[in-house]
């Protein structure tokens, strides 16, 4: 599982940086959601990789080995709400780029132009 | 009233918030608005100006030793959220709420009516700041971040036009990249010792296994790295320039203040980390090359720069650099002299982006046919609502004030002296603090030739900031050819009048200002008295 986890962050966060340094917005706004993606799944190992294991505790006896971190997936759960709303906005900006500069070119215009 | 008082650490994130949220609802009614926002701001600097005081230790019966702990909901601090309160922190409260305090008024002249949620943004924005001060835990500090960033892109985006959608699309670009390495930083440092609160942290690091270490102090650097970015240090600046000379002059003196947070978030994670242990701390002497190459960048970028906004822009980023070139050194000593040339360039840069505003009015006849004037915003028909004519001549805000060209040219000389460090305003006093500070550590160990570039650093950017500055001003004040007189309204001039005056207040009571500065930096590099204060959160809450 760890060799999985571990790849897929890694491919997501390759793609996410790739996309990012291309010169359309569309790639950049795709490479901003693969690298969320990507520190996302990043954030939520960080709490350690365990399956079954329920984050809330229950009864008396508390055996915490037992229990899989609930702060890590607190903390992701924020930092999706957070980048959610963040790419909202970066697709209205997108647009408004686009109509504004009549191109997709990050810089507002054609290379060489 | 006494127990009143605890909960005042609060209010700074909570008015502003309140405010922010009640504003969205209040449709056409711009009076209602504004007086809000007013009484908003007006609150956080009392609030500030009283925490202030209580951090001076004149209320033994609260607080001892300069820090105050509020833990939300009696959450003790480990497993709660806490707010922490100390010298550092509280000075800059005051000074987010005077800087939002100007350029507030500032904004009721034209600004605040080219958009229906400027003054919600403003608030949002005031959130971030006041919670990023306050915050004593590492994730929250994240969180705060990104509130002051999702209003800064709106209130950089704020009269739209070409110039701000593309500087946008870079700015938000490269902060959306910024907060993914501080989650990051923050997953690895929570991954290695099991806790964000600060204090906590301190403690935990050094029970750290030798092969944990690496883990972690790489994480710190991500982190680091983070901050440098939000602080605008080289190579991680190249935004910065383009994105404050396309911001609209009032928010331009706010963002000024912004990335002073870098810095400060810095100063203050840095130094709860030394306390664990030395080594692990992003303070060291990498901080002082980064901060030289950030010197360089902006002394070249200000003396090829033409427009007065651009140069403005690099002399942020020039006083960054300086600031993490004097944290680089290592000298405790320094601190005092970093936190008070902090506070007079922010000052500093913050009037002068307003004057830069007011000066750009000498180019054309009347205000409607400057260049600066934004495009009919569609937000007020999303919200179904009529826009009110931003440039009505029957305001009664509008009284114009006399003088004008002279009060410019007096205003302009004032911020230059400023940002140049000439005396005899405040600038003059922090460089003087800075270099006499250095200079006498000269003799020191392993930083003497560190010490004398720091020196060497700070001579040159003083006068390259005045050549580059001079030539601005002759250009937009000397050259005759199509200038006119501008029309200044009183709320206007007033504000950025209003920040040089602060700096003239703080030369002339430099003595106190100094004392309180020093023991703002003692305590923090004394963090156990924090790190305790946030730990006894755990005994006092039953």
């Amino acid at each position: 599982m760890e060799l999985v986890v571990a790849l897929a962050i890694g491919v997501l966060t390759a793609c996410g940086v790739w996309l990012i340094l291309r010169p359309r917005t569309f790639q950049v706004i795709m490479g901003l959601v693969l690298l969320s993606y990507g520190v996302n799944l990043f954030i939520f190992a960080m709490g350690r990789l365990t399956a079954d294991r329920p984050p809330i505790l229950h009864g008396q006896t508390v055996e915490v080995a037992q229990y899989a971190d609930p702060v890590p997936q607190a903390l992701v759960l924020t930092a999706i709400v957070i980048s959610f709303a963040t790419t909202a906005l970066f697709l209205v900006l997108l647009l408004a780029a686009r109509g504004l500069t009549g191109t997709d070119h990050v810089d507002g215009k054609e290379p060489g132009s | 009233m006494i127990a009143l008082l605890q909960h005042l650490l609060i209010v700074p994130i909570l008015a502003p918030l309140l405010v922010g949220a009640i504003q969205l609802f209040l449709g056409e009614r711009r009076g209602a608005r504004v007086l809000f926002s007013l009484a908003s701001v007006l609150v956080q600097a009392a609030a500030a100006l009283t925490l202030l005081y209580m951090t001076t230790d004149a209320m033994p019966d609260i607080w001892t030793e300069g820090v105050g702990v509020y833990a939300i909901g009696s959450w003790p601090a480990p497993f709660g959220i806490v707010l922490v309160v100390d010298r550092l922190a509280a000075l800059m409260l005051l000074l987010t709420s005077l800087v939002a305090l100007s350029s507030l008024v500032y904004s009721l002249a034209y600004w605040d009516r080219v958009a229906p949620a400027f003054h919600s943004l403003f608030q949002f924005l005031l959130m971030g700041l006041n919670g990023a001060f306050l915050t004593g835990d590492l994730f929250n500090l994240f969180v705060f971040f990104e509130v002051l960033l999702a209003s800064s892109y709106g209130l950089l985006l704020h009269g739209s036009g070409v110039g701000r959608v593309k500087a946008s699309l870079h700015y938000i670009t490269v902060n959306l990249v910024a907060s993914f390495l501080f989650l990051i930083g923050v997953a690895m440092i929570y991954g290695m010792t099991g806790t964000l609160n600060m204090a906590d942290l301190a403690g935990r690091i050094m029970l750290l296994e030798p092969r944990d270490r690496a883990l972690f102090e790489s994480g710190a650097a991500i982190l680091g790295v983070a901050f440098l970015i939000k602080a605008g240090a080289w190579p991680l600046n190249f935004w910065l320039p383009t994105t404050y000379v396309a911001a609209s002059s009032p928010i331009g003196a706010v963002f000024s203040l912004m990335t002073k947070v870098g810095v400060y978030a810095v100063l203050r994670v840095g130094t709860v980390l030394a306390s664990g242990n030395e080594q692990t701390s992003f303070i060291d002497v990498g901080l002082f090359y980064g901060g030289a190459a950030t010197i360089a960048y902006a002394v070249v970028g200000m003396l090829a720069s033409r427009q007065l906004g651009r140069i403005v822009s690099y002399c942020v980023v020039t006083s960054t650099g300086l600031l993490f070139m004097a944290l680089g050194l290592q000298i405790d000593a320094l601190t005092g002299p970093v936190i008070l040339y902090l506070v007079s360039s922010v000052l500093a840069t913050s009037s002068f982006f307003m004057v830069n505003g007011l000066a750009q009015r000498t180019r054309t006849h009347r205000i409607r046919e400057a260049a600066d004037i934004a495009p009919p915003d569609i937000t007020y028909a999303g919200f179904g609502i009529s826009q009110p004519d931003p440039l009505s001549p029957k305001d009664e805000v509008g009284i114009a004030i006399p003088a004008a060209m002279a009060f410019l040219g007096l205003a302009f000389i004032c911020c230059a002296l400023l940002v140049a460090g000439l005396p005899p305003l405040s600038g003059f006093i922090a460089k003087f603090a800075l270099l006499r500070t250095a200079v006498g550590h000269t003799a020191d160990a392993g930083i003497g030739w560190h010490a004398w570039a720091f020196c060497a650093a700070l001579i040159a950017t003083g006068v390259a900031t005045m050549i580059s500055l001079t030539r601005g001003g002759l250009r937009l004040f000397w050259t005759s050819q199509g200038r006119t007189t501008p029309r200044l309204r009183i709320i206007e001039a007033g504000p950025a009048a209003f920040l040089i005056l602060l700096s003239m207040a703080m030369t002339a009571g430099i003595a106190p200002v100094m004392t309180y500065l020093d023991s703002a930096a003692r305590s923090l590099h004394s963090p156990d008295v924090y790190i305790r204060v946030v730990n006894g959160t755990r005994e006092a809450t039953p």
